[in-house]
């Protein structure tokens, strides 16, 4: 690869990390931005549905399914606790990785094998008691995700290409490997033509957490190894030497380098790490909801996630709430579908529109000049 | 062409850069203006050139008031800018660069080359530049690119033509033939302003000289009268000691022993070239030479951030060739980095953050995989007093320090611990006068503790002050040593070996 793509790359992808994920803004980008893109984006998504022939009081009783469906009862709050769990746990991979200055964007192949290697661990060593099978099943997901990872992390540490096309590129062969496995016949499901794996054993499964309520609830005890990952992540990157180590190279490569880091070790180590969670993401949804892998399982969580860390401005908290913000309005947007029989398409639409505006703080300021102190002329002035 | 400004002010948020400034800038005659780093020289040079508007005051071009709105205004008007940082193209010709933009075309957009060359060598033969139109930018020294950045000015026909730190990049000799084109500028009717914070330099060209201090006019004056203690007062506030105080050395023991350090650059010439000197303890060795002529390479190459090519690295009786960066800090080398922004801090971190960006990991600091950070935090805080570092908190990102308090809580990392070497590249680069003396008398103490210090300049003036045993580089060699203990040394002979003459 060409030193000049790299450098393309690079400073692209640096362009969008400096908006979007570095830490010390003040209150205003960090929750008021945000606020703002939300709404702008929910009002744009009903100026789409009404370009697209939909009538107001369908418009109005689809934001009302939105709400409804995503905090409106017992199951609503369910299905978005548990859309979000995944989404939280790849998208704190993502967000280690950009601290550390790595622009990961293959947790959707780390997520896939993981949750592959979470399920084969899961019927392969069924009659285990669920105190060692399950951890044993989330561990595998967790190896192979930080395995599949870090073959970016050597790839750029020892040759120097790109870790956004290696990446990419390792997703495409995580779509097709799995596949490829899904046809093993000690994969898959016995009698069936189709690629789809054995179920997972109940001690493999994340127990759900409500089922005593209503059978229905599918909300499972991923919750609490999300809520562990949120304090297992804000420790690395904050307390730990290796996170320091982490930060350090992603804020200045060069003062990095100078300190005596060790840079080839902190790329491997970060993409190992992050390629874990992603991988346990993967895990926990089979373990937690789906029972079995089939071709896409991940239903593109992995992509999602990368919004989410940027969103949550690479900060573990941030990601927690840009993860249940985002949980929301997947599980509100099902709900849109079947009360007002809008296309799930739109909670995409608003979904991009929100990270668009994110990433483009100027543009909500302009909208809003009311929301914001007035002090932008005055900060824009030097160079 | 005259220009006056009068009453400018211009303010960015609650700083206020320039304050009620008045200045006169006549035709035929050179404006020196001195000022530190932060003092407004800039901001003042970009309102005059049109990037920016003043908040209240006029400025007059031959007694007219003139409203420039945006930054092609100042051009038109006759006020040309030669910016610190040159902006060529460098696979382009002079000819080419000094067209870009105002290309003189003929029909159908047709690029008349032939035109544009005849006009650049016009100017050329008519100031004395003595540059060759058709020569790739990228084959010529800086010096020269230098006169492409002024025949760009002169072929926008400009009158008023503003120098920022011209002489940065310049070995002392080349300083002089650039004096001797602006004095042929100024004898043909242009007005000159030239700015700069080195003082001899503003006595010797300018014909009058303004002084900027915190947005302020705070001296003006004829330079037939003035002194370089003078001028330091008005710029600084205060007066200025500029000899180094020292003691004789007393060498000791080899420290730093370099033996025939070879490193081959991009196109494998030699970036270093058969390397040879010594830094014993107890001494201090300068390294002079103009930028880019092995210094970089040679500092990496003893801090361990490159791998020599061939040739050995002893520091303190061991080979240590290939040792790593944190091995060698370990031991006892301090590498104070050249460019504290891109290697030496991250600007985004904590003032407590990056006084350990190179300890972190130290039994001191951490708690098993944990760093300390109370611990941190407090010895942050002392070395923050040690060292006058000036901030309100160890809790601020180091990017909002000055870049004097930048420099020293750079200094204090590394000069705070038990030393033997100290590797110095460019320590005083861009500082003010306070912050250099403060720098220079820490490097000064370090030698008189015992430890071998090696200092890596571009100013002259800081190696001839500082070093015990000055070694010229050029072009990746050691060309010349001159042992400052013996007698005073002649400033020229050292110009001279700079610019590469064998001696």
């Amino acid at each position: 690869m060409s030193k000049t793509l790299n450098d393309k790359i690079d400073a692209a992808a640096e362009t969008l990390l400096n908006r979007t994920s570095r830490g010390r803004e003040d209150f205003e980008t960090l929750v008021v931005v945000p606020i703002f893109a939300v709404i702008v984006a929910l009002i744009l998504g009903a100026l789409i549905m009404l370009a697209t022939n939909v009538d107001l009081a369908t418009i109005g009783k689809s934001y009302v399914a939105l709400a409804h469906g995503s905090v409106g009862s017992l199951s609503a709050i369910s299905e978005t606790l548990t859309a979000a769990i995944p989404l939280v746990l790849a998208g704190l991979g993502l967000a280690l990785g950009f601290r550390a200055g790595l622009f990961n964007i293959g947790a959707e192949g780390q997520l896939l094998l993981g949750g592959m290697a979470a399920v084969v661990a899961g019927f392969m060593l069924d009659g285990l008691p669920w105190v060692v099978h399950l951890p044993i099943a989330l561990l595998a997901g967790a190896l192979v995700g930080a395995l599949y990872a870090s073959i970016a992390g050597w790839l750029k540490a020892a040759t120097g290409a790109h870790e956004v096309i290696s990446t990419i590129m390792l997703n495409l062969i995580s779509f097709r490997l799995l596949d490829y496995f899904l046809r093993q016949p000690f994969i898959q499901k016995e009698g069936r033509a189709d690629p789809i794996s054995k179920s997972v054993p109940d001690s493999a499964e994340l127990p759900r957490l409500l089922d005593w309520i209503d059978p229905n609830l599918r909300v499972h005890a991923g919750l609490f190894l999300m809520l562990a990952a949120v304090a297992f992540v804000y420790w690395i990157l904050f307390r730990s030497k290796i996170g320091f180590a982490f930060r350090a190279s992603g804020e200045n490569l060069h003062a990095a380098r100078y300190a005596g880091m060790h840079s080839s070790f902190i790329i491997i180590a970060a993409m190992a790490t992050a390629g874990a969670l992603a991988g346990l993401a993967g895990a926990s949804q089979v373990l937690g909801v789906l029972d079995r892998a089939t071709p896409g399982f991940s239903a593109g969580i992995g992509f999602d996630a990368i919004a989410v860390a940027l969103m949550g401005r690479s900060h573990p908290l941030g990601v927690l709430l840009a993860g249940l913000l985002f949980g929301a309005l997947e599980a509100g947007g099902r709900q849109m579908q079947v009360d007002a029989g809008v296309s799930i398409d739109l909670i995409s639409i608003i979904q991009a529109l929100i990270i668009v505006f994110i990433a483009a703080p100027l543009l909500v300021k302009a909208i809003f000049p009311w929301g914001f102190r007035s002090d932008s002329q005055a900060k824009g002035g030097a160079k | 062409m005259d220009v006056e400004l009068r009453g400018i002010t211009k303010r960015f948020g609650p700083v206020v850069a320039n304050d009620g400034i008045n200045l006169q800038i006549r035709a035929g005659e050179v404006l020196g203006l001195l000022g530190e780093n932060g003092a407004g020289k800039s901001t003042m040079m970009n309102i005059l050139s049109g990037l920016y508007a003043p908040d209240t005051g006029d400025i007059l071009i031959n007694g007219k008031k003139v409203v420039f709105e945006d930054p092609g205004d100042g051009i038109a008007a006759g006020i040309g800018m030669v910016h610190q940082h040159f902006m060529l193209v460098p696979v382009f010709t002079v000819a080419e660069n000094v067209i870009l933009g105002v290309e003189p075309t003929g029909r159908f957009d047709y690029l008349d080359l032939k035109t544009a060359r005849k006009q650049v060598r016009d100017i050329n033969d008519r100031y004395g530049l003595e540059v060759d139109p058709d020569a790739l930018i990228e084959t010529l020294p800086v010096g020269i690119q230098q006169r492409v950045e002024i025949l760009k000015v002169l072929f926008r026909s400009a009158d008023v033509i503003i120098l920022d730190e011209p002489t940065a990049v310049l070995t002392p000799q080349e300083v002089e033939d650039f004096f001797d084109i602006v004095r042929s500028l100024r004898d043909a009717g242009k007005a000159i302003v030239f700015i700069t914070h080195k003082l001899h330099e503003i006595l010797e060209i300018s014909d009058r000289i303004s002084v900027l201090r915190h947005g302020r006019i705070t001296g003006e004056g004829d330079p037939a009268k003035l002194t370089t203690e003078t001028l330091a007062e008005m710029m600084v506030g205060r007066p200025v000691s500029f000899t180094v105080d020292k003691s004789p050395p007393h060498p000791g023991r080899p420290m730093l022993s370099v033996s025939d350090l070879c490193l081959f650059d991009a196109h494998d010439d030699f970036a270093l070239d058969h390397v040879n000197f010594e830094v014993h303890s107890g001494e201090v060795v300068g390294i002079a030479g103009v930028q880019g002529n092995g210094q970089t390479e040679l500092v990496e190459t003893i801090t361990g951030l490159t791998r020599p090519a061939s040739g050995m690295i002893r520091f303190d009786d061991e080979n240590v060739t290939r040792a790593s960066v944190r091995d060698r800090h370990r031991m006892g080398m301090a590498h104070i980095p050249e460019d504290r922004l891109r290697s030496g801090m991250i600007s985004n971190f904590t003032v407590a953050e990056n006084m350990v960006l190179n300890s972190y990991y130290a039994p001191a600091y951490s708690k098993g995989p944990e760093i300390d950070w109370p611990k941190v935090q407090a010895t942050a805080a002392q070395y923050c007093v040690d060292f006058d570092v000036r901030t309100p908190s160890v809790f601020l990102p180091a990017g909002n320090l000055s870049g004097g308090n930048q420099q020293k809580m750079v200094v204090a990392r590394e000069l705070e611990r038990e030393t033997k070497l100290v590797v110095a590249s460019q320590p005083t680069r861009g500082l003010d006068v306070g912050s250099i003396e403060y720098i220079h008398e820490r490097l000064i103490a370090a030698r008189d503790e015992g430890d071998g210090v090696l200092i890596v300049s571009s100013e002259l003036d800081e190696i001839m002050g500082l070093s015990d045993r000055i070694l010229v580089m050029f072009e990746g060699r050691i060309v010349a040593e001159f042992d400052t203990t013996k007698g005073p040394i002649d400033r020229n002979a050292v110009g001279l070996a700079m610019a590469g003459a064998s001696s």
